[in-house]
C-alpha cells in the first residue's frame, strides 16, 4: 500500500509539472490582461491535435514537432486578442471577455469535431510506451520527458519575465495598467505578446497531455476545469501560486485515485471550495482579486 | 435599462408602469403565444414552441439574477439538471405515474431553492471572475455525482413515466405549461426590476462596497436572487424532463446549456426584461433547426460565431442597441430626452443668449445626467 502511494505522488509530481506549465500561461494572461481564458483548456487540445497531424502525416518526432506547434499556437493566441479581446471595452469587459473566450472554445471544438469526429486517439512514441526503473519506482519515459520539458519552459518564461525588458514591462503592466502605460509601455503589445505566449505553452502541454491521455474535441472540458481549480486555488495572477498548486492537486489527485477512482476530480473542487471558505483569494492571490 | 425604469416613473405611478401601447402589445403577444399550438398543430411546431418557451423562462430566471446583480452564473444548468433529476427520481421512488408527475413540479421549484442557499452562501462570498469559477466548478460537481451515484442512475440517467397521450396532441399541455413557466418567469423579473428590491440589485452591480456602505445588505440581496433563479430554473428544468422524457448526466448538467442562457441574455440585452425573452426566441429555434438539419457541430460552431459578433457588434444587446437607434430615429439628431419642466418654468429661468433649440438640449443633458445618477444608487 505504501509503495502505491509513493508511486502515485511520484506520478503526481511529474504530471503536476505539465500541469503546471499549462497552468502558468493561463493566470499570466490572467494577470496582464485582467480574463479567464476559459478556451485554455480546448486550446490544449488542439494543441495535441497539431502534434498529432504532424506525427501521424509527416512522421515529425512529437518533441521536433514541437519547434512548428508552439509557435503557431502563438500566432493564434495573438489573433484572438487581437481581433476579439482587444476590442471589448466598459463596464461589462470582465464577464464579456470570459464568454468571448467560451464562444471561442465553442468554435474551435465544433471545427475539431468536424475535422476529427468524436473517436479517441492518444499520441504514438516510442518513448510513450517505454519506462525506466528508479529507485523502486517505475517510470513511464513520456512522463520524465514531459515533466523535464515543462521545467526547461516554466524556467524559460521565469527568465523571459525576470531577466528581460519585456518582462518588466509584463510584470509592470500586471502591477498597475494605467502607471505602466504613464511610463511609456505599450501595453497593447505587451497584452499580445502575452496572450500569445500563454497559449504557446498549450502546445507543449497538449503534446504531452495527449501523449499521456487519450483525447477527443470534448477533452478540453475536462481540463479547463482542472485548470481554473488550480489557477484560482493558487491565487489569480500568481505564477508561484499555480506551480504550487498544480503539484499539489494533481499529486492529492493521484493519491486518492487509489482508493477512489470516479470521486477522485471531486476532490479538487471539494478542495477549492474549501480553501475559497477560508481564503477568497486563493494560496498567493492579490487582494485586488476580490474588489469589484 | 435606465429608460424602462426612471424615464416612465411618472406613468409608472398611474399606471403600474404600462403605458397603453405596452399593454396592448403584451396582450397582443400573449395572445399570439395562447394561439400559438391552435394556429400551427403540427407536432413539429409545438416542438419549437416548448423549447423556446423553456428557454424564455430560464433566460429569464437567469438574467433577474446574474443580469440584474451583475453576477455571471456559469453554473445554472446545475438547477436546470437537479430540477430533472429531483422529479425523475420522485416520480420513480414514489411511483407516480401518468398526468400525476405534474404534481411534483413544485417540489423541483423546493429542490432547487435548498440547493441554491449553500450554492449561494459559498459562491456569492467571491466576486467577479472567482465567482464564475466556482459556478463552472460546483457545476462539475454535480455533473460528476450524476454520473457516479447509484439513485441518479449513473451513465444511463433516467426516464420519465409514460404519458398514454395521442402523439398528434401530446405537445400540447407541455407547450401550455412552458408558457406558463415564461410567463411567470418574465413577471417575477418584471416586478424585481421595479422594486426597490431590484434597485438594490443593481446598485450591487454598478459598486457593490458602495451600495453595502448606503445600506445594501448585499449578502441577502443577493442570495434571495440567486434562490429565486434557482427555484425557477430547476422547475422549468422538471418540465423540460418530463417533455424530454429522459435525462443523462451530460445532457441534464451540460456546459452549453449555460453558454446558450447566457448568449440568449446577451444578444437580446443583459438587464432588460425583454432582453433575454428576445434573445431566447432567437437562439433556441434556430439552434434546434441547426441540430435538425446540420450534423451538430456546425450549430455549435455558429453558436459561438453568433456570439462574437453578437458581442463585438453590439456589446449592449439588441434591445438597448435597437431602442437607442429607434429614439435617435424618431428625435432626428435632437436631445434624446425631452426637458422635463415646461416651457413655462423654463423661461423663468437664466438662459442668456441662447436659442431656444440649444436650451432645450442643455435641459436634455442636465436632466439626463440627473437620471444617470439616480439610476446608479
Amino acid at each position: 500500500m505504501a509503495r502505491e502511494i509513493y508511486q502515485a505522488i511520484v506520478d503526481g509530481i511529474l504530471v503536476g509539472g505539465v500541469y503546471a506549465l499549462m497552468a502558468v500561461g493561463l493566470t499570466l494572461i490572467f494577470g496582464v490582461l485582467d480574463i479567464i481564458n476559459i478556451a485554455q483548456g480546448v486550446m490544449v487540445i488542439l494543441g495535441a491535435y497539431l502534434s498529432y497531424e504532424l506525427a501521424a502525416r509527416w512522421h515529425i518526432d512529437l518533441f521536433v514537432g514541437l519547434l512548428v506547434t508552439v509557435p503557431a499556437m502563438f500566432v493564434i493566441g495573438v489573433f484572438i486578442q487581437w481581433a476579439f479581446i482587444r476590442p471589448l471595452r466598459g463596464r461589462e469587459r470582465t464577464s464579456m471577455t470570459l464568454l468571448v473566450s467560451y464562444a471561442v472554445a465553442l468554435i474551435i471544438e465544433g471545427i475539431l469535431y468536424q475535422i476529427y469526429g468524436a473517436d479517441s486517439r492518444q499520441l504514438n512514441a516510442s518513448y510513450v510506451i517505454s519506462s525506466v526503473h528508479i529507485f523502486g519506482f517505475y517510470l513511464s519515459d513520456i512522463y520524465l520527458y514531459g515533466f523535464a520539458l515543462a521545467l526547461v519552459l516554466v524556467a524559460a518564461l521565469y527568465i523571459l519575465l525576470y531577466r528581460t525588458g519585456f518582462g518588466r514591462s509584463v510584470r509592470a503592466t500586471m502591477q498597475d495598467q494605467t502607471a505602466a502605460r504613464l511610463v511609456g509601455i505599450d501595453i497593447n503589445r505587451v497584452a499580445a505578446i502575452t496572450f500569445g505566449i500563454g497559449v504557446a505553452v498549450t502546445a507543449a502541454g497538449g503534446m504531452v497531455y495527449g501523449a499521456t491521455n487519450s483525447f477527443n474535441p470534448n477533452s478540453g472540458y475536462d481540463l479547463i476545469s482542472r485548470l481554473l481549480a488550480i489557477v484560482i486555488l493558487g491565487g489569480l495572477g500568481s505564477i508561484g501560486g499555480a506551480l504550487v498548486a498544480s503539484i499539489f492537486m494533481i499529486t492529492l489527485e493521484s493519491v486518492v485515485d487509489i482508493w477512489q477512482p470516479e470521486w477522485a476530480i471531486v476532490v479538487f473542487y471539494a478542495a477549492l471550495v474549501l480553501v475559497l471558505l477560508i481564503r477568497p483569494t486563493g494560496f498567493r492571490g492579490r487582494q485586488e482579486v476580490r474588489a469589484q | 435599462m435606465s429608460e424602462g425604469h426612471v424615464a416612465s416613473r411618472k406613468v409608472l405611478n398611474r399606471f403600474g408602469g404600462l403605458t397603453g401601447l405596452r399593454l396592448a402589445g403584451i396582450v397582443v403577444l400573449l395572445a399570439g403565444a395562447l394561439a400559438f399550438p391552435v394556429v400551427y398543430p403540427s407536432p413539429t411546431a409545438t416542438n419549437y414552441g416548448v423549447y423556446a418557451l423553456i428557454f424564455v423562462a430560464v433566460a429569464s430566471a437567469w438574467n433577474f439574477f446574474s443580469g440584474f446583480s451583475g453576477y455571471i452564473s456559469l453554473g445554472h444548468a446545475v438547477f436546470f439538471g437537479s430540477g430533472a433529476y429531483a422529479l425523475g427520481i420522485a416520480a420513480r421512488d414514489w411511483h407516480v405515474t401518468g398526468s400525476g408527475v405534474f404534481a411534483l413540479l413544485p417540489l423541483c421549484a423546493v429542490v432547487g431553492a435548498l440547493i441554491a442557499v449553500p450554492f449561494g452562501l459559498i459562491a456569492l462570498r467571491v466576486r467577479r471572475h472567482t465567482f464564475i469559477v466556482i459556478t463552472i466548478a460546483v457545476f462539475f460537481i454535480f455533473q460528476l455525482m450524476a454520473y457516479n451515484f447509484s439513485f441518479t442512475g449513473g451513465t444511463t440517467g433516467l426516464d420519465a413515466p409514460f404519458l398514454p397521450w395521442a402523439a398528434a396532441t401530446y405537445n400540447n399541455p407541455f407547450y401550455y405549461i412552458a408558457l406558463g413557466c415564461a410567463v411567470g418567469a418574465i413577471a417575477m423579473a418584471w416586478l424585481i426590476r421595479r422594486s426597490r428590491f431590484g434597485l438594490q440589485l443593481r446598485a450591487i452591480r454598478d459598486d457593490e462596497d458602495r451600495a453595502r456602505g448606503l445600506g445594501v445588505r448585499a449578502m441577502r440581496v443577493k442570495l434571495t436572487a440567486f434562490v429565486l433563479s434557482g427555484a425557477v430554473t430547476a422547475l422549468v428544468g422538471g418540465v423540460w424532463f418530463f417533455y424530454l422524457t429522459q435525462v443523462q448526466p451530460p445532457s441534464g448538467f451540460d456546459p452549453l446549456f449555460d453558454l446558450s442562457v447566457v448568449l440568449m441574455a446577451f444578444l437580446g440585452g443583459i438587464g432588460t426584461v425583454s432582453g433575454p425573452v428576445l434573445g431566447a426566441l432567437i437562439i433556441e429555434p434556430g439552434q434546434l433547426y441547426l441540430t435538425a438539419n446540420t450534423n451538430g457541430y456546425i450549430s455549435e460552431i455558429l453558436l459561438g460565431a453568433l456570439f462574437l459578433a453578437a458581442v463585438l457588434l453590439m456589446p449592449r444587446g439588441i434591445i438597448p442597441t435597437g431602442g437607442e437607434y429607434f429614439r435617435r430615429l424618431t428625435t432626428r439628431g435632437r436631445a434624446a430626452i425631452p426637458a422635463i419642466p415646461p416651457a413655462s418654468q423654463r423661461a423663468a429661468a437664466p438662459s442668456g443668449p441662447r436659442s431656444d433649440e440649444g436650451a432645450t438640449r442643455e435641459d436634455g443633458a442636465l436632466e439626463a445626467a440627473r437620471r444617470r445618477a439616480g439610476e446608479t444608487l
